[in-house]
């Protein structure tokens, strides 16, 4: 936290973006979700996304790897523009990792196989090789010793980790995360925050939906505060925390800070 | 003391005897009510099983089953060649004895069940004199022969057996038609084959073909593709329309009408292709019943690490689809199995075909009670059996699961 001036992360926000969003809306049937969202990354820049609930977080983050269509507006990923077109869906997946609230794991797969899969069948690597980058990442994650287990036979924090781990493998340029610590039980949310700050501080670039407000603290290069599927706000950690200019993130704020 | 060793403050949960008088009191006379009851069903029950035992040693005239016991198993299938089914008993046996040694590992009760089947026949064969009862005895000895080497080579001998495994249904139809005029391995045309032989196969490719079929339905039902999609939708609903008996009937007389003259197909195929097609929409039907139990994130999380549409149903949402819908697949098989018998009355001469056919002959005249209670009785003894085995398998396949 010394260097207020530079971004936290060592990013430097000089020139393409490599996510690039400029007024993109969508709609579920009548109801206008996203209402003109612009929203520049840039390499390695963490960002935290926060806001009340409904307010259309997941539905955009969801936008930028095309789990969810957007409707008007442009998203440009590492270069791609995110249209109808399979091909470009397909070379986005393997930039684009996500992390969601419910992990998300398959059950019927040991965490080995879970990380492995998408490697092996999607980057065509052997398996030897897939497997010991996954004991890697299992290592990173910290928990090398559960890869032959099932799932279900995780703790939450486990399972947000070995989630982690899988979305890793892919070797993705950009991580998403939904939310990744709200189903967990409050002793497990500061062994996945640990991980995600590493990755953080590694450079990677992140956009983290969260409420965790010191991780945002901790990590964030720029916060946007979400309301009725607009960016209200925006800025560092600092500006958002210290000075706020909205009364509606004045008003959020107190409301998450008071506990 | 107590601050170093807290365990030992871990009480044990506490237990309960359980001794048969204590379980009889508690469960059977726990109350005036429940002793009433008790004595009640427990001497019905004890009245059924003397009638029955009473019916069976001394009303009962078997003659109609014992005189035909070659015709119940294969129908009019040549006893010159009646060596190719033993052969095919036998590997079966073989197969069956290594993938339990490979997979199982143990004996179980069921394997001792499994094996004292074929004494009790032998025996049973025995006393009938007649001389084939050494031959349920191979069949033993080569599946605890099978199961003995699975259990000591499980590494080497995996691959084999699957691999037998595949190959043991077209080698079954292979051997059991035949081929050539004559001479070693002739031909034995499908008219020639009945009985238990003709309503297992019926019920083995029924299963076998309809299985895939139906996942294939299922698949295209949940299709984007609006084409795929109703084809699919309109195949389910038509055939779930309509009873198997008509398909039978519209496959044996109607379909001469449509194939072009000097064609034909034979009449044991198109039974076989009927009971696929009336199996499949049915299958579809369950499958779509797992497929709708994985939740969207399933999905979500197989797009995001970019497997392909086929890779994701492949690898993530069938396995867990079909292990959602185990019990009520094999079920949809054992009722398959039962209602190759309808095939009888379009003429072919199964199990039921062979039954209705013995009793038609004169000096088996009022007989029907003990032919049906024995054909009962081996359509209930495969039918448990398939039971039993997908309760296994749920339990093996669900371990380390959730
Ligand atoms: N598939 C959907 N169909 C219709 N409405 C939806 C769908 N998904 C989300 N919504 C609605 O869109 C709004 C934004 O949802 P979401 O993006 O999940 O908000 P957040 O993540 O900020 O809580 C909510 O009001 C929600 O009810
Ligand atoms: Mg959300």
């Amino acid at each position: 936290m010394s260097n207020e001036s530079s971004t936290k992360s060592g990013s430097v926000k000089t020139g393409e973006p490599i996510i690039k969003c400029e007024e993109v809306h969508k709609w579920y049937g009548n109801f206008h979700v996203l209402r003109g969202v612009n929203m520049d990354v840039h390499k390695g820049e963490v960002v935290v996304v926060f806001g009340p609930s409904g307010s259309g977080k997941s539905t955009f983050i969801r936008c930028i790897n095309r789990l969810e269509e957007h409707q008007k507006g442009r998203i440009i990923v590492d270069g791609i523009e995110l249209s109808h077109d399979v091909r470009n869906i397909a070379a986005i997946r393997k930039e684009v990792g996500m992390v969601f609230q419910q992990f998300n794991l398959f059950p019927h797969l040991t965490v080995m196989q879970n990380i492995t899969l998408g490697p092996i069948y999607v980057r065509k690597w052997n398996k030897d090789k897939a497997e010991e980058i996954a004991m890697q990442l299992l290592e990173r994650v910290g928990i090398p010793e559960q890869a032959q287990k099932y799932p279900g036979q995780l703790s939450g924090g486990q399972q947000q980790r070995v989630a982690i781990a899988r979305a890793l493998a892919m070797q993705p340029k950009i991580m998403l995360f939904d939310e990744p610590t709200s189903a967990l039980d409050p002793e497990m949310i500061k062994e996945v925050l640990e991980v995600m700050e590493e990755l953080a501080e590694s450079g990677m670039t992140m956009i983290v939906v969260t409420h965790e407000m010191g991780f945002a603290r901790a990590v964030a290069d720029t916060m946007y505060f979400f309301d009725e599927g607009q960016i209200v706000e925006s800025g560092t950690p600092e500006e958002v925390f210290m000075n706020p200019q909205e009364d509606r993130t004045k008003l959020f704020l107190s409301q998450i800070l008071q506990h | 003391m107590t601050s170093l060793t807290p365990a030992k403050d871990i009480l044990p949960p506490p237990t309960e005897r359980s001794t048969v008088l204590g379980w009889m009191k508690k469960n059977l006379f726990g109350s005036i009510g429940d002793t009433i009851l008790t004595f009640v069903a427990g001497g019905l029950l004890l009245w059924l099983i003397f009638a029955i035992v009473n019916w069976i040693l001394t009303k009962a005239q078997w003659a109609a089953v014992t005189d035909n016991l070659q015709l119940y198993m294969k129908g009019q299938y040549p006893a010159s060649e009646d060596w190719r089914l033993w052969l095919l008993m036998f590997l079966l046996a073989l197969i069956v004895g290594m993938a339990w040694g490979i997979f199982l590992k143990r004996a179980e009760a069921v394997g001792w069940v499994l094996l004292i089947i074929p004494v009790v026949l032998a025996v049973w064969l025995i006393t009938l004199h007649r001389e084939s009862w050494w031959r349920f005895l191979v069949v033993d000895i080569l599946a605890m022969l099978g199961y003995f080497l699975g259990k000591r080579y499980p590494k080497k001998l995996a691959r084999p057996t699957y691999i037998l495994l595949l190959l043991y249904m077209p080698l079954v139809i292979l051997v059991v038609r035949g081929f050539g005029e004559n001479g070693f391995m002739k031909l034995v045309g499908t008219n020639l084959w009945g009985g238990l032989l003709l309503s297992l196969l019926l019920a083995v490719f029924g299963i076998v073909f309809s299985f895939p079929i139906g996942v294939l339905l299922a698949l295209g039902r949940q299709s984007k593709m609006p084409a795929l999609k109703t084809l699919s939708v309109i195949y389910i609903e038509l055939i779930r329309g309509v009873p198997l008996i008509t398909l039978l009937f519209m496959g044996q007389l109607m379909l001469p009408f449509f194939l072009p003259a000097g064609i034909t197909i034979d009449r044991v195929i198109r039974a076989v292709v009927a009971i696929i097609m009336f199996a499949a929409a049915y299958m579809a039907e369950n499958v779509r019943g797992g497929l709708q139990s994985i939740p969207k994130g399933q999905y979500e999380a197989a797009d995001v690490i970019g497997l392909s549409g086929w890779q994701k149903m492949v690898f993530i949402i069938l396995p867990q689809a079909l292990r959602a819908v185990i019990p009520v697949l094999v079920g949809q098989f054992i009722g398959l199995f039962k209602d190759t018998s309808l095939v009888a009355l379009v003429g072919l001469l199964d199990l039921l075909g062979i039954a209705r056919g013995i009793l038609a002959n004169p000096s088996y005249i009022g007989r029907q009670l003990e032919v049906f209670a024995f054909i009962a009785m081996i359509y209930w003894v495969f039918s448990y059996g398939m039971s039993y085995a997908s309760g296994r398998l749920e339990t093996t396949l669900g371990v380390g699961e959730r």
